[in-house]
């Protein structure tokens, strides 16, 4: 038992930070303080990320080289991906997991505070190493972000500095999700079963799962990079009897439950929020339970179809085409879920709640055009064109970084204690919204028309689509600027938040005051699960 | 010893992991540099490591003065052994996909380079004559002719070096249930000497290796599979041996208890770990 009644030591209660100004936070072993560097990282690096981004649609405004060599431009696509995965939206659910995982589940702490802090303190060392490689004769990794032989291989003196900073991300990934499984299997409230957990607390923990299985086979997939280009090995070399494609099978072992790594704490986040502005209880908890191990357990031994085009035999095809579309089950079972929560429910449209509707749409048409790229025959027309390109932006923008934003709403009053600008919020919505379907939407006509991805240019057919993708892009990435003065504002002080914030959600989380205090549980409380009547 | 809290220990501030990474960052810009041929990089690489073992010592010295002060509860021993159980799963992991490579090669990649289903053509038009057969250096003969490492010299004893440790070990494990604290500080002694003397060994394989059979890091997918496996596996036995002495040195000041000694157990699980692994690559990479 972490504290009981009978505990007689000294309550921390009312004390804070023993450092003040920088070295609080760069020795702090508080989840809280984690959680808030995790945040801000995050929020930095989606405008890092997002410049780059920028930069790839100005180019494309127009067919023909505008601004950037096609060597940079293909520099700015694996640089985005690279910051936008590793450096936004997996910090920014680390983040979340870091403040509220404790809170949900009543614990006094992150289990191991002080591997906390390492796992945050890799992560900016990670990104300069891997900003640093823009500086480098050469430039920047301009293979994508996957990587790939041989064409990795051509890289200049940048080549290494990548490879490590991949490294230090994994390290970092590890430890985190070390500490979350962790905090959860043990610090949990004694009352709390594990099937009564808060879905984000699952999402979370199979996420966890997910990180340690998948990030050392992506380091070793990396080492085996360097050594092939240093050391003159040959696992991605026919005449040495290896195999590029070899790379693509460990990229994408890693590279698809890194894509549920992303997306399971996003359907946890959602999983709060519905409920919370439905005032209903999540429709079939466990079902949703089980629906995410399912998609977890799935994301095992469907990678390669990511790879149909590379010469599989056709029995590989088959079997990654129809386990892939297995994952449709679960995940219907999901969106069906969260759309019978709101059925009937007495429903307010408060800014998280329209980021949650907006994600369940949104996210559908991703995981729709899913269905149709898991179909290998379709796949090979799809193949690296526009239509990936729209698929997945669909997944991972209105998708987990829809939930991400929706998060921040949700909890900022409880972090901050202030409610934030509500009139701002809902046209923070908007904006985002109309802007990011205005960018992504046209890809997936000029992708089906056969608009190759990672070339600067393209048929002057594709024109129209692409100015409107680009003209999008500038307007979602200027509607983050709102989210950001949002942010400031309720953190500079605003009308104040309750404890319980919302209309009465549900969850322990709710039952400490807003802002949390700095030790919030330091004994156990008592989780009664609510009696919902009916 | 102090009676143990009943509040779960939070520290209330760490300096070590923020240094640490800064160490690594040392590091491996440095070793970066080195690979691109900037001889400065050694002195980065240096640098970055001996902050990074400071910072190990002095954060592991923390953890065990915490732990001798006994404000560690049964909670907090929970944590270690779940957080090492995992961390050994991520090893796992990552030695797995190692083993997959040489499955890859041996199964899929040298049968089609040979022209296995619907391979015929690549074999043909590039590789003509070629023939899966293993070891391989590959169609491209990569690195020159080598013999294969035989599996019934150095790694045989290797093994039978590795299985006595963990005999040992374990005898060491229950003298210290027992309290029989003189039977443990002998074998758990001889427990890191035979991880050294495999080390030692393994350094002489490598050395024939290089010297007499031409198999080398260059020697095709068999060079690539065989020196990555073993070089990383002998990465941690050195770290497994290393925490072995520090154990040991700890018994020696009369650290651990019948009923409490995670520090213990946790190297235990993670010699046992690299026992496994060497059990497959004794298989795998050796003997079939």
């Amino acid at each position: 038992m972490s504290a009981t009644a009978a505990d007689i030591h000294d309550n921390h209660d009312d004390h804070g930070p023993v450092h003040t100004g920088i070295k609080r936070w760069l020795f702090t072993t508080n989840h809280k303080d984690i959680g808030t560097l995790y945040l801000v990282f995050s929020l930095i690096m989606l405008f890092v990320g997002g410049l780059m981004a920028m930069i790839i649609r100005a180019e494309l405004f127009q067919p023909g080289l505008q601004f950037v060599n096609p060597n940079f431009f293909n520099q700015m696509v694996t640089l985005h991906a690279l910051v936008m995965v590793f450096g936004m939206i997996m910090p920014a659910f680390a983040g979340f997991a870091n403040w509220m995982i404790p809170l949900m589940i009543g614990a006094p702490d992150m289990a191991l505070p002080r591997l906390n802090n390492w796992s945050f303190w890799l992560l900016p060392f990670a990104v300069v190493l891997l900003a640093s490689t823009l500086f480098m004769p050469g430039g920047a990794p301009a293979s994508g972000w996957t990587l790939y032989p041989p064409l990795v291989l051509q890289t200049g003196d940048a080549f290494p500095f990548a490879i490590f900073a991949v490294h230090l991300l994994g390290i970092s990934s590890i430890m985190a999700a070390i500490n979350i499984i962790v905090t959860i299997m043990n610090l949990r409230t004694p009352s709390m079963s594990l099937m009564q957990m808060p879905l984000f607390v699952w999402g979370w923990l199979i996420t966890a799962y997910l990180l340690i299985a998948v990030m050392p086979v992506l380091a070793g997939g990396v080492t085996m990079l360097l050594m092939d280009q240093f050391f003159a090995t040959s696992f991605f070399q026919a005449a040495g009897g290896g195999d590029p494609v070899l790379f693509q099978h460990i990229f994408w072992f890693f590279g698809h439950p890194e894509v549920y790594i992303i997306i399971l704490p996003a359907f946890g986040i959602i999983s709060q929020i519905i409920p919370a502005f439905s005032r209903k209880p999540l429709f079939g908890h466990s079902a949703m339970i089980y629906a995410m191990a399912s998609i977890a357990f799935l994301s095992f031994i469907v990678w390669a179809h990511h790879m149909f085009t590379v010469g599989m035999p056709l029995a590989g095809q088959m079997f990654f085409m129809l386990s892939t579309m297995l994952i449709a089950i679960p995940t219907g079972v999901k969106v069906f879920n969260w759309t019978a929560t709101m059925w009937q429910g007495s429903l307010s449209f408060e800014t998280p709640m329209l980021f949650a509707i907006a994600f369940l749409f949104l996210f559908t048409i991703g995981g729709f055009s899913g269905l149709m790229m898991a179909m290998a025959p379709p796949d090979f027309q799809y193949h690296d064109t526009y239509f990936i390109v729209a698929h997945f932006h669909y997944v991972l923008v209105p998708g987990a970084m829809f939930a991400a934003i929706a998060g921040c709403y949700f909890w900022l009053p409880k972090w901050t204690g202030h409610m934030y600008d509500e009139r701002l919020g809902q046209i923070h919505f908007w904006l985002s919204t109309i802007f990011v379907n205005l960018t992504f939407f046209p890809q997936h006509f000029v992708g089906l028309a056969g608009m190759p991805r990672r070339i600067p240019d393209y048929a002057v057919q594709f024109t129209n689509f692409n100015a409107m993708s680009s003209i999008g892009s500038f307007g979602f990435g200027l509607s983050q600027l709102l989210l950001v003065y949002v942010i400031y504002k309720c953190v500079k002080g605003a009308r104040k938040a309750t404890a319980e914030v919302w209309d009465s959600p549900e969850g322990l989380e709710w039952t400490v005051p807003s802002p949390v205090p700095y030790h919030a549980f330091d004994k156990a409380p008592t989780y009664t699960p609510r009696n919902w009547g009916g | 010893m102090a009676q143990p809290s009943n509040k779960y220990y939070i520290p209330e501030s760490t300096r070590w992991p923020v240094i640490i990474s800064a160490g690594l960052f040392i590091m491996f810009a440095g070793v970066a540099i080195l690979l691109n041929g900037g001889e400065i990089g050694q002195y980065a690489t240096y640098v970055g490591f001996a902050i990074i073992i400071a910072m190990v010592f002095s954060w592991f010295n923390e953890v065990i003065g915490e732990s001798e002060g006994g404000i560690f509860n049964d909670r907090v021993d929970t944590s270690f052994r779940m957080g090492m159980f995992w961390f050994i799963f991520s090893e796992v992991m990552f030695f797995a996909v190692f083993f997959s490579a040489l499955w890859y090669a041996r199964n899929l990649s040298l049968p089609w380079l040979a022209g296995e289903g619907n391979n015929l053509f690549t074999n043909q038009l590039l590789w003509e004559g070629f023939e899966n057969a293993w070891p391989s250096n590959g169609p491209g003969g990569m690195g020159g002719t080598f013999e294969p490492m035989a599996a019934m010299g150095i790694p045989a004893i290797n093994t039978a070096i590795l299985l006595s440790s963990g005999v040992t070990l374990t005898i060491a494990h229950h003298a210290l249930k027992a309290g029989k604290r003189g039977i443990l500080n002998i074998f758990l002694a001889l427990t890191f000497i035979l991880g050294f003397i495999f080390l030692a060994l393994q350094v002489e394989e490598y050395i024939e290796a290089y010297h007499q059979l031409n198999l080398t890091l260059e020697s095709g997918i068999y060079g690539a599979t065989f020196f990555m496996l073993t070089g990383f596996h002998g990465l941690h036995v050195t770290i497994g041996a290393t925490m072995l002495l520090v154990i040991w040195l700890r018994c020696l000041k009369g650290h651990f208890t019948p009923t409490k000694h995670f520090a213990f157990e946790g190297v235990a699980w993670y010699w046992h770990f690299v026992d496994v692994v060497w059990l497959g690559l004794f298989i795998f990479v050796y003997w079939l």
